[in-house]
């Protein structure tokens, strides 16, 4: 018997705001899934949310939703963390949102280690603004602002991840909807600070300006220019986007260890 | 807790008043002239089961004591004028989503970095207005360690009342003074806590349908109603809407709420208002001095008085209005180039008679420079 | 195997994803631009459309042989 996702949604929302084809419902669709197999309650589940395309996805759950300012999102979960630490923290957020103006609540997660599962929706572009370059488009794409084609080179969010000290990153693309659900269930078991990259399609903003107009044409340029780690595939193919997961490992968590310091000091005193 | 008697600073004062109102968490940022406060949490909290951190910036601190307050803990961040200008998109969201928080402004003298150890009361306009768009707040302020305690602990009071933002609008001069004061002993002043719902599991909770007496009781993150928080205009349901009809309810709602309620939420201290020729209005750090000028000036036998302010907003217009209706002179004392003598003007019926005395190279102001400036407005030269 | 496709039709905007990734050419869009199976008796129950789909909008619904004759 399959669990159905629509138990998690807020229907009465449905059609959702995306547009035809946009990645961000596919990794609703799989999230939804992650958390059903985890069979988490949902009194159990926080979505923090930032501003953007991404962040209307807190809307559409049924857990408990904040739905914040742009960049914002994990400096908000951070005190719900710390006040409820047996909670579960999902905090999606697109590329903008996370790694321009929320670049710096990112890196400090990351490098506190604080049990949040960040899921990070890259469409490369500002859709709800009308498609401006982000930090994630990278050189020579088109976009609103990159008339003559995008100066800024990208970050690479998984590298910036691992570089900050989170404890779980991984990435894969709505193409993959398998990892999608598979990484996104780890990430929220994992105890520690995750981040999870899901490339993601933005047909409307990104792909008509970039030769990718439809969103089956975006799917399979994710299919054609992504490889699993440690696949031979790779290997042979160096510039090709690696997916799976990088970093997974066990590191005192931010929330536990100040339980801890709050058992230590009222022993003192 | 027993009563206890303590010397100390402004800063700490703040502090004991934010546990004895039942702080659970503290996010902050170190800024001068306001870190004190971060760092006496840093310890006071722990010990008291509370939660502190330090977050990578001012913004970051005032998004997570919002996120701390909706797991229903009393939630509280401090900092000083450029970390203040930072939090004020913040400000908005907890104003719009109506979030219990209490944000301590210990005011530096500006712009800019400005004279970062030097005081000033520069902040009472950025307090009210700083935030785009329309809506109402309330700031607070105190001008000795004792009141400071009592306001501290009214501050957490009518953030829960009105489920709204409270500014403590502190400045150098108080925070950085050493004093005494009397911590009562717990139950003495009235803590408010948190009005939760009393809608059972599995009932439609309503978390921004307002009850009979315009209170909003609230449902605690992870407890048993799922709900939406947002910084759109939303639906009792707290979902985004549109709606010409719950955008124009909603707004009355946030600025009606604390705009009806001025004279609940109005503090002040009056001193020898009674008979009072000339009427002192100060606040803060500068009503020190103007008691001061005030007691000198009655034993010289003429007829002066003090209005100190402790709420600013919303300003207490008709209080203001009655204090000074008797008087031929008002004096606005306030270490700015004029901000609340602005207010007083606006709401007294002859504002020509409303003067701005203060005091902008940094230093604080002294008897002497009240004396020197009201001898000049009163033609008796210095 | 006999596999049911059950369409939200209000929710689906047409972008085609289910169609195109479809192993045996099940589904096609129609005059709306909704998504129609139209040769629902060549599905294998691998249910990609429905994990693909952007708009929560198909599910489908496989009965296994062995589980008929139970």
């Amino acid at each position: 018997m399959d669990i159905s996702i629509k138990d998690y949604i807020r229907k009465r929302f449905f059609p959702h705001l995306w547009c035809p084809g946009c990645g961000h419902g596919t990794v609703l669709n799989n999230l939804l899934r992650a958390v059903a197999e985890l069979g988490i309650p949902k009194n159990q589940i926080v979505m923090v949310s930032g501003i953007g395309c991404s962040s209307r996805i807190s809307g559409y759950v049924d857990f408990h939703s904040l739905h914040t300012l742009h960049g914002r999102a994990l400096a908000f979960a951070t005190g719900v963390k710390m006040s409820q630490p047996h909670l579960n923290i999902i905090v999606p957020m697109g590329d903008g949102d996370a790694l321009a103006i929320g670049g710096n609540h990112f890196i400090h997660a990351c490098r506190r280690n604080i049990d949040l599962t960040a899921i990070v929706m890259n469409n490369r572009i500002y859709g709800m603004t009308g498609g401006q370059f982000s930090p994630l488009s990278g050189k020579g794409i088109l976009a609103t602002t990159a008339p003559f084609r995008n100066l800024d080179p990208a970050f690479d969010t998984v590298n910036l991840a691992i570089s900050a000290g989170a404890t779980f990153v991984a990435r894969t693309t709505t193409y993959h909807f398998k990892e999608i659900k598979e990484y996104i269930k780890k990430a929220i078991t994992h105890k520690g600070f995750s981040v999870v990259e899901i490339l993601s399609q933005c047909p409307t903003s990104f792909g008509r300006k970039n030769k990718l107009a439809s969103p089956v044409e975006m799917l399979k340029f994710f299919k054609d220019t992504t490889a699993l780690l440690g696949s031979k595939r790779l290997e042979q193919g160096p510039d090709l986007i690696p997916r799976g997961i990088f970093v997974d490992k066990e590191v005192p968590e931010y929330t536990e260890e100040y339980q801890k310091l709050i058992k230590r000091v009222q022993k003192n005193t | 807790m027993k009563e206890q008697l303590k010397f100390i600073q402004g800063n700490e004062v703040c502090v004991e008043g934010a546990l004895y109102s039942g702080l659970g968490f503290f996010a902050g940022y170190p800024i001068t002239p306001s870190s004190e406060i971060l760092e006496y949490l840093s310890r006071r909290l722990p010990e008291a089961g509370g939660s502190f951190v330090q977050m990578e910036d001012e913004i970051a601190s005032i998004c997570a004591i919002i996120g701390a307050s909706l797991t229903g803990k009393k939630s509280m961040t401090a900092t000083s004028g450029p970390g203040f200008s930072l939090m004020q998109e913040a400000l908005g969201f907890a104003v719009m989503a109506e979030i219990p928080c209490v944000v301590a402004d210990v005011q530096r003298f500006g712009p800019s970095t400005g004279l970062p150890t030097q005081g000033s009361q520069q902040d009472v306009y950025q307090a009210r207005w700083g935030r785009h768009g329309d809506h109402s707040i309330i700031v607070l302020t105190a001008s000795n360690h004792q009141d400071l305690f009592y306001i501290t602990v009214e501050a957490f009071n009518f953030s829960e009342t009105y489920r709204s933002p409270v500014i403590l609008l502190l400045d150098e001069g108080v925070a950085h003074l050493r004093e005494k004061v009397i911590i009562p002993k717990q139950g003495e002043i009235p803590v408010i806590e948190r009005l939760r719902t009393s809608v059972p599991e599995g009932v439609d909770y309503h978390p921004y349908l307002p009850r009979e007496d315009g209170r909003l009781p609230m449902s605690d993150f992870g407890g048993s109603h799922r709900y939406n928080v947002t910084g759109l205009f939303h639906d009792m349901w707290g979902f985004p809407s549109t709606d010409p009809k719950i955008v124009h309810g909603l707004l009355h709602h946030l600025v009606d709420k604390i705009e009806s309620n001025v004279n609940q939420i109005a503090r002040f201290k009056e001193y020898f208002l009674d008979d009072a020729d000339f009427v002192i209005v100060s606040y803060g750090s500068s009503a020190r001095t103007a008691l001061h000028v005030v007691h000198s000036m009655r034993r010289k036998g003429e007829k002066w008085g003090l209005l100190e302010l402790q709420t600013l907003w919303p300003f207490p217009c008709s209080l203001v209005r009655e204090k000074c209706e008797e008087a031929d002179f008002v004096f606005v004392v306030e270490i700015n180039m004029g901000q609340v003598v602005h207010e007083v003007k606006r709401c007294v019926d002859y504002p020509e008679k409303v003067y701005l005395v203060n005091r902008v190279d940094g230093e604080f102001i002294t008897p002497t420079d009240i004396k020197n400036i009201t001898r000049v407005i009163l033609g008796r030269g210095v | 195997m006999k596999a049911q496709h059950i369409i939200n039709r209000h929710w689906c905007k047409g972008c085609g994803i289910c169609v195109a990734f479809c192993p045996k050419n099940v589904l096609e869009l129609d005059m709306e631009e909704k998504v129609v199976a139209v040769r629902p008796e060549d599905c294998i129950g691998c249910r990609v459309c429905e994990f693909r789909c952007p708009d929560l909008a198909i599910e489908v619904i496989v009965e296994r042989e062995h589980e008929r004759a139970a």
